[in-house]
């Protein structure tokens, strides 16, 4: 990580979100569930970061937060020096511009009522996108390694790994500078993950993205990216370069979660 | 040694389709077999004709015997007398396999009322004796407890409970840790190799993931688009793979996972 705050793309310094919860008894007061408790973290321009942590630890919630699509209790992002605060869409429209996401399951993130063209299209729309979108759409189609000709066709004529590739055409279409991909391929086969965490590779370094991915999966983690921040219970237990935290791991969750991950034979 | 379970030359039809063509394996008694395929090479679905729990719309072939006893095309009400008995199925996702309206003692003793005709209060006794051995915390407050009340880790020991109660010869775990995290996939994935280890119980342990088979079992089949590619213990099929398919599941496998342990 850098000193220089100025070749930061995105920043998040002390970020809390904590869920009131319902009351349990009557005499104590309601309980508070503190799903992060204060996690700072910093992606340079063209940088990668993995947040790694298992179910509760907090991962979906910090990137609900990094979007501004969620509210945190305390503590500030900023993309390029610009707070990102949620509220009413329209003075977040260049935020969306710059940053999309990926989300896990392609067959519930796309519209089964849609084509292809149309799904790839929605954002260009909404963002007010300048340039011909018929011809962005063949374009970032055949980017992500689908014939241009299926754009009439609906999501459920895919299989798995080409749902996600349409996701993935929807989110580089308006041509961010982030794109965020929340467990990409927990849902795809074992051989069709290598292909989309390839493509993602491809892409990040064709369209010169940065790129956080979020993955309980250590080995996805290690593949894509450079920087590593491993969350638990709503705190950021390790962070540091990728090979260095998976060879040397201090936290002894880290080391935890090193371990329980299953290994073929030498 | 004759086989504990034969599978012969099962086919399977679903819509004209046949989704599962020609597979033959043999468990032996005690044994442990892995199935290793991705999604649609028909592993879960040829688990499921072998339990005599497949759709009705399927149209099933061939021929599975446990312990010698003919179980395709058996009517129902044979099937029910082996099924939980003889041999018992760890299904997948916890949440959907346990039912959301009954106690937790209550439906780890009901298969050892029905089938060893327990009575009530000593079923009871022996559901909360296995919240003990599936390592639950606090067993006679789980074995009063609803599903929903339980992490997803607890809910799937509740299901390996429920499938060992009747000390069955058999258990089919159908990719039994994917909805679970690490951590605690580790800690299932020991439970059920040391509770098979105790009683002697056979296993057939079906997943995508090569390196996590590799941890309860000596010999694997894989499965591809329905028919068996390739078979051998496990080792083998890790060091020298035979099948075109399955060297690129490996190499797909080998560029995420991390390496054997330091």
């Amino acid at each position: 990580m850098s000193d220089n705050a100025s070749d930061a793309l995105l920043t998040a310094s002390g970020l809390c979100r904590y869920y009131v919860l319902p009351r349990r008894t009557l005499s104590e007061p309601r309980p508070v569930l503190r799903a992060l408790d204060g996690v700072d973290l910093e992606l340079a321009e063209g940088g990668s970061l993995g947040i790694v942590g298992e179910s509760g630890s907090g991962k979906s919630t910090l990137v609900r937060i990094l979007l501004g699509l969620d509210q945190a209790t305390a503590g500030t992002v900023h993309y390029r020096g610009r707070p990102i605060v949620p509220g009413r869409p329209r003075p977040l429209r260049w935020f969306r511009r710059e940053a999309q996401v990926v989300l896990q399951d392609p067959l519930s993130s796309l519209d089964p009522r849609m084509t292809v063209a149309s799904i790839v299209r929605e954002p260009l729309v909404c963002l007010d996108v300048p340039g011909d979108h018929d011809a962005r759409i063949a374009e970032v189609l055949s980017a992500v390694g689908l014939d241009p000709e299926w754009r009439r066709r609906y999501p459920h004529e895919f299989s798995g790994g080409q749902q996600q590739r349409i996701a993935i055409a929807r989110a580089i279409a308006p041509r961010p500078t982030l794109l965020v991909a929340d467990e990409p391929v927990s849902s795809l086969d074992v051989s069709v993950r290598v292909q989309i965490l390839d493509l993602l590779q491809q892409l990040a370094a064709d369209y010169r993205l940065s790129l956080i991915l979020v993955s309980h999966d250590l080995g996805v983690v290690r593949y894509l990216c450079d920087d590593v921040l491993v969350l638990r219970d709503g705190l950021a237990v390790e962070r540091g370069r990728t090979e260095s935290v998976f060879a040397t791991p201090t936290h002894p969750y880290t080391r935890a979660l090193l371990e329980a991950v299953p290994r073929l034979p030498a | 040694m004759t086989a504990l379970l034969e599978v012969d030359e099962v086919s399977i039809d679903i819509g004209g389709r046949r989704v599962v063509d020609g597979v033959s394996f043999d468990v032996a008694p005690g044994g442990r077999l892995g199935v290793i395929g991705e999604s649609g090479s028909g592993k879960t679905l040829t688990a499921l004709a072998t339990m005599g729990l497949a759709p009705d719309s399927a149209t099933i072939t061939g021929r599975v015997r446990l312990n010698g006893r003919d179980l395709l095309g058996q009517p129902e009400r044979e099937l029910v007398d082996v099924r939980g008995a003889e041999m018992a199925m760890v299904f997948q996702d916890p949440r959907t396999a346990l039912n959301p309206t009954m106690r937790i003692g209550r439906q780890i003793s009901e298969p050892l009322r029905i089938h060893h005709g327990v009575r009530r209060r000593a079923a009871a006794m022996a559901a909360e004796e296995w919240c003990g051995r599936v390592g639950l915390p606090d067993p006679a407050r789980i074995a009063r407890a609803y599903p929903h009340q339980l992490s997803g880790g607890q809910r799937q020991r509740v299901g390996i409970a429920i499938a060992l109660a009747c000390r069955p010869a058999l258990v089919i775990a159908d990719e039994p840790t994917t909805a679970l995290d690490v951590t605690v996939q580790a800690e299932i994935m020991r439970l059920l190799r040391e509770l098979v280890e105790q009683d002697d119980t056979a296993l057939v342990f079906i997943s995508h993931d090569v390196a996590l088979v590799s941890t309860v079992v000596e010999q694997v089949i894989v499965m591809r688009a329905g028919r068996i590619v390739e078979r051998a213990a496990v080792d083998d099929v890790v060091a020298e793979p035979a099948h075109d398919y399955t060297r690129e599941l490996l190499a797909a496998a080998r560029l995420t996972h991390l390496e054997a342990a330091r």
